[in-house]
């Protein structure tokens, strides 16, 4: 085996991640940390981090059928490329994938939504990105659903996606929306991004090329993990720093 | 340039990807001094967290056939997570081999729940361990005080301890990396 490569990853652009207290989000009062986080450099802790073999963690692409039928709703395939912030293609990296059914309800103990349970859908998935960094898989759309957050309030149709990458730092639990959701714009979870570009590129794209005539709807979403810098982080590393930095933010 | 994709909560029905069998970094046959991790999440009203994934990941002892260095759980019932693995050793510091920082022992540790926008990192530290007084990264934490709830102890033999506070008098400290 090759050295591992010990280049930090580059910090967050501002406005692009959710802070942990969101107002709008109820959940986050008694979640988020009063206290902000302390920055620390990256070590072989960060910069390394768990890989996934195909052969103990095989793939699922296709979760819109079991053994014994098909699954209800509308078949739609995704395909995305999955990429570092220096456009640099990420090579066979697992994805985790779970969703409701096409009623919007979890195959989940905890999903007491009155919406039916599908005996053809489990809801998860796994794909490995291919050497060029691109992942494909078959589902179908997820229902939206209610929740509790505030009065009226149904999550837009959504995919959970978990993605790791080449390092502990660049992991990544996210959600794929879906353009024209009319939903969106009345999401907490989606609207706790500040940014809204940021928030945009969440949001899958309808497109005729990848649909599947007679067959499956086709979106695209693509993905960018961290990428490395090689820009040291040192010059502002003291607890002097470190300590001003959760001062700063310490009302959160 | 292209900017990093925007983190979203795991959510409540994540348990989806759940696999018990991964909250156990032996089962692909590592040997070596075997330890078990545990402890409670509670939010800011003392709550424990029923519901969360937690993550674990350590770069020593190394990465082999035998041990991938990752495990996941879910917190029970009683928000309590379970690890089985290596005890790591001393690791370089971020200066890499060349410099002249060394790392205590150490776990990765993630929290990802319902009501978590982005994951909650923090570290496992091991009581008593000599290392602690040069650590870079405990080093960082004022008041020093705060430094104890990065540290597991030993509550049975082999049995490593660390409750963790999302919130609240004893909030854990979390690392931003
Ligand atoms: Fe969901």
């Amino acid at each position: 085996m090759s050295a591992p490569n010990l280049t930090p990853f580059r910090p967050e652009i501002a406005g692009t991640q959710p802070d942990y207290a969101a107002n709008i989000y109820g959940s986050t009062a008694l979640r988020a940390p009063r206290h902000a986080p302390v920055r620390i450099a990256q070590s072989i802790t960060e910069t390394t981090g768990p890989q996934f073999r195909q052969d103990r963690y095989p793939g699922n692409p296709d979760i819109s059928k079991v053994p014994t039928g098909e699954a209800q709703g509308q078949r739609i395939v995704v395909e995305g490329h999955v990429r570092d912030e220096d456009g640099k293609p990420v090579p066979h990296t697992m994805i985790e994938l779970w969703q409701a059914n096409s009623c919007g309800r979890y195959h989940h103990e905890g999903d007491q939504h009155d919406a039916p349970l599908d005996q053809h859908f489990q809801g998860s998935g796994r794909v490995f990105t291919n050497a060029e960094g691109k992942y494909r898989y078959t589902t179908i759309k997820p229902g939206a659903y209610p929740w509790r957050n505030h009065h009226n309030a149904w999550r837009p149709n959504h995919i959970h996606y978990s993605l790791f990458g080449p390092g502990f730092a660049t992991r990544l639990i996210t959600q794929m929306y879906f353009e024209g959701d009319p939903l969106l714009k009345y999401d907490p979870i989606y609207n706790c991004i500040p940014d809204e570009a940021a928030r945009t590129r969440l949001v899958a794209s309808f497109e005729l090329g990848l649909t599947e005539p007679e067959w499956a709807l086709g979106y695209r979403f693509d993905i960018i993990l961290r990428g490395r810098s090689a820009t040291p982080f040192e010059n502002d590393q003291t607890p002097a720093h470190a300590h001003a930095h959760a001062h700063d933010h310490g009302n959160h | 340039m292209p900017i990093a994709t925007s983190s979203q909560t795991i959510g409540p029905y994540w348990h989806l990807l759940h696999d018990k069998a991964w909250s156990d970094l032996t089962r692909f046959g590592a040997t070596g001094d075997i330890i078990h991790i545990t402890g409670t999440i509670t939010d800011g009203g003392g709550n424990l967290i029923t519901d969360a994934c937690v993550e674990i990941w350590q770069a020593s002892p190394p990465v082999s056939e035998t041990f991938e260095g990752f495990g996941r759980a879910a917190t029970n019932a009683e928000g309590r997570y379970t690890f089985k693995t290596l005890r790591p050793t001393p690791l370089p510091g971020p200066n890499g081999p060349a410099g002249n920082s060394q790392q205590a022992p150490h776990i990765a540790l993630t929290i990802l729940a319902r009501g978590l926008t982005k994951a909650l990192t923090t570290r496992i530290y091991f009581h008593g361990d000599p290392g602690h007084e040069t650590d870079p990264v405990l080093s960082l934490i004022e008041p020093q005080t705060r430094r104890a709830t990065l540290i597991a102890r030993e509550t049975k033999p082999s049995v490593w301890t660390l409750d963790i506070q999302l919130q609240g008098a004893n909030e854990t400290v979390f690392l931003e990396i």
